[in-house]
C-alpha cells in the first residue's frame, strides 16, 4: 500500500495490527456467507416466539427476527376506508362485479393457516388468513372462453400482478380481508389483499383495487426487474425454500 | 500560497509548493487559512504556525466517503425498518441509490490512494493507522476513549481506537460490497450463499452504524479535530495534548528541512 518514498524515518513502524482486522473480518465474512443461512435459520427459531410477544416492535429491527418487512413501492401507503373499498372484476366476463368489503365479508370465508416467504429469503411462519377464495369470484363473474390468465391491479396506481387462470383456481388462493387474526391492516396492504399460498410474496398483491381476466398473461411489477412470473416457492427464484402450501 | 515545509513524503502537498523554505515554518495548508498565516508571519512577533493535519486529498476523501454513508444508512433505513419504508416506500427507487452508492463507496478511497503525488499523506496515514506501537496497547488498556486517562501517553498521529475504527470501516466496506453484490445479482449464487449474504449484510450494517454514530460523538467531542477534518490544519498544542509523537515527527521533519540545503 505503501509506496517507496512516501514515507521517511520518522512515521513509526509496527505491528500491522490494521491489516490483521481486516483480513480476520474478510474471514469472518466468508465464514459468514457460507454458514450464515444456519445461523440465520437457529436466529428465527430463537427470535420469532420473542417477536410475537413484543409489543414495542423493537425486535423487529434484529435481523432475522421473524417479523414481516413493508414493501411498496409508491411514495406513501395507499389508503381506503374500509367503507369506500371497492373490488372490480373485469375483462373477458360475463358478468362485470364491483364489490365492496361488506359484499366479500359475505360470502363463504375460507381461512388459511400458512407461512409467508418473500423471495429476498424472510419467512412470517403460520400467518391466518380469512377471505374469499379467488376461484369462488371468478365463478361468480363468469370467464369467457379465450380468458387464460388475471391481471391484478393495486390501488397505489402503480402495482401490478399476474396469475394464470389454472394458478388462480387453485383453492389456497384468496382474495384476503383478514391477516394475522385481524382485518388486513393499510401497511400490510388492506382493507383487502391477495394471498397467493404456494408462491413469493410478490405475488401476493397488496391494496388489491381490480383483477381482470385477459387472454395472456402480463409480467407483473417486480417480475419487469426480472423476478420469475411463476413465483413458486421452492422452485423460482434460483430459491430451494421449503414450500408454502 | 505559503511556502510549505518539506512535505512528509519527499514531495509536495496539494496546495503546497513543496520547496523548502527555511525562514518561515508554515505548515502548507491551503486557502484561505494558509493566506492568513501568510500575512500573520509578515509581522515581527514569532507565530507558531499550526501543523498540516489533513491534505486536500484526504479531506475529500473524507467527505465524500461521509456523504456516501450517510445515502446508504438512509436508504438502508428506509428499506430495513418497517414503518420508515411505510413511509416512504419507492422500494424500487430506493434500492437504486441505495446500490448505486455502495457500488461508488469505493471510488474516493481508491483514487485518493493511487494517486502518485496528491496520494502520497493518504497512503503515509493508512500506513500510520495500519502500524500499532506499544502506546496502542496502553491506550486501549487504559481505555483512553476518555482522554484524561491517557493524558502524557506518547500518542501517535492516530490513537487505538482511531486505527481499529479504521480497519473496521475498510474491512466493513469490503464485505459489504461484496455480500451487497451477491444479494444484487443474485442469479448465480447458491441460495444459502445469498442468504448467507443477507445475515452478513443486515450485522455489519447495524455493527457501521455505531461505529459511525461512534465516530460522529467522538468528533464533536473534540471540536478543534473536527474543525481540521475541514481547514486541514491543528494547532500544536492539540498535537501536544493529543498526538505527542506525531508532533515530534513533524518538528524532526522541520529541524531536517532547517538543516537541509535551501532549493
Amino acid at each position: 500500500m505503501v509506496g517507496k518514498g512516501d514515507l521517511d524515518a520518522a512515521v513509526p513502524v509496527g505491528t500491522p495490527i490494521g491489516r490483521r482486522v481486516v483480513l480476520g473480518m474478510l474471514g469472518l465474512g466468508v465464514a459468514g456467507i457460507l454458514g450464515g443461512a444456519r445461523v440465520q435459520d437457529a436466529l428465527n427459531r430463537v427470535l420469532s416466539p420473542l417477536e410475537a410477544a413484543d409489543p414495542t416492535g423493537l425486535s423487529q429491527l434484529i435481523p432475522a427476527a421473524g417479523g414481516f418487512r413493508i414493501y411498496s413501492v409508491t411514495g406513501s401507503l395507499p389508503s381506503a376506508s374500509p367503507t369506500d373499498y371497492r373490488l372490480t372484476v373485469d375483462g373477458m366476463v360475463d358478468r362485470p362485479m364491483t364489490l365492496s368489503l361488506a359484499d366479500l365479508q359475505a360470502m363463504e370465508p375460507t381461512r388459511l393457516i400458512k407461512d409467508f416467504q418473500c423471495v429476498t429469503g424472510w419467512r412470517v411462519p403460520m400467518v391466518h388468513w380469512t377471505g374469499v377464495k379467488l376461484s369462488t369470484l371468478l365463478d361468480e363473474a363468469g370467464v369467457q372462453p379465450g380468458g387464460a390468465a388475471l391481471r391484478f391491479e393495486s390501488f397505489d396506481n402503480t402495482y401490478t400482478e399476474s396469475l394464470t387462470i389454472d394458478q388462480a383456481r387453485r383453492p389456497d388462493v384468496l382474495v384476503a380481508y383478514e391477516m394475522l387474526g385481524a382485518p388486513v391492516t393499510r401497511q400490510h396492504g388492506g382493507p383487502v389483499r391477495m394471498y397467493v399460498a404456494p408462491m413469493y410474496g410478490y405475488k401476493s398483491c397488496k391494496w388489491l383495487s381490480k383483477i381482470s381476466v385477459v387472454s395472456k398473461v402480463e409480467a407483473g411489477y417486480w417480475e419487469r426487474f426480472g423476478y420469475d412470473i411463476d413465483g413458486w416457492v421452492g422452485r423460482s427464484n434460483g430459491r430451494s425454500d421449503k414450500g408454502t402450501s | 500560497m505559503t511556502p510549505g515545509p518539506p512535505a512528509p513524503t519527499g514531495g509536495a502537498t496539494p496546495g503546497a509548493t513543496g520547496v523548502d523554505a527555511p525562514a518561515v515554518k508554515a505548515a502548507g495548508g491551503t486557502g484561505a487559512a494558509a493566506t492568513a498565516r501568510s500575512d500573520r508571519s509578515t509581522t515581527s512577533h514569532v507565530v507558531t504556525p499550526q501543523l498540516l493535519r489533513f491534505d486536500v486529498a484526504e479531506r475529500v476523501v473524507h467527505w465524500a466517503n461521509a456523504t456516501l454513508f450517510a445515502i446508504l444508512m438512509a436508504t438502508a433505513g428506509v428499506l430495513y425498518l418497517p414503518p420508515l419504508s411505510a413511509a416512504v416506500g419507492r422500494r424500487q427507487l430506493i434500492v437504486t441509490i441505495h446500490v448505486y452508492a455502495g457500488l461508488i463507496l469505493p471510488f474516493p478511497l481508491v483514487l485518493g490512494i493511487v494517486g502518485r503525488r496528491w496520494g502520497q499523506r493518504l497512503r503515509a496515514d493508512l500506513h500510520r493507522l495500519n502500524r500499532w506501537i506499544p502506546e496502542d496497547r496502553m491506550w486501549l488498556k487504559r481505555r483512553g476513549w476518555r482522554p484524561e486517562r491517557v493524558r502524557g501517553l506518547k500518542q501517535g498521529k492516530f490513537n487505538a481506537g482511531q486505527k481499529l475504527n479504521a480497519a473496521f470501516t475498510g474491512g466493513a466496506m469490503l464485505l459489504m460490497l461484496a455480500t451487497g453484490s451477491i444479494m444484487h445479482w443474485y442469479k448465480p449464487w447458491p441460495l444459502s450463499w445469498r442468504t448467507g449474504s443477507t445475515f452478513v449484510h443486515d450485522w455489519v450494517a447495524i455493527a457501521l452504524f455505531f461505529t459511525i454514530t461512534g465516530h460522529i460523538l467522538f468528533a464533536f467531542s473534540d471540536r478543534e479535530s473536527l474543525d481540521s477534518m475541514w481547514s486541514g490544519n491543528i494547532s500544536r498544542a492539540w498535537a501536544k495534548r493529543r498526538a505527542p509523537k506525531w508532533l515530534d515527527e513533524e518538528l524532526g521533519r522541520e529541524k531536517a528541512g532547517r538543516d537541509a540545503p535551501s532549493g
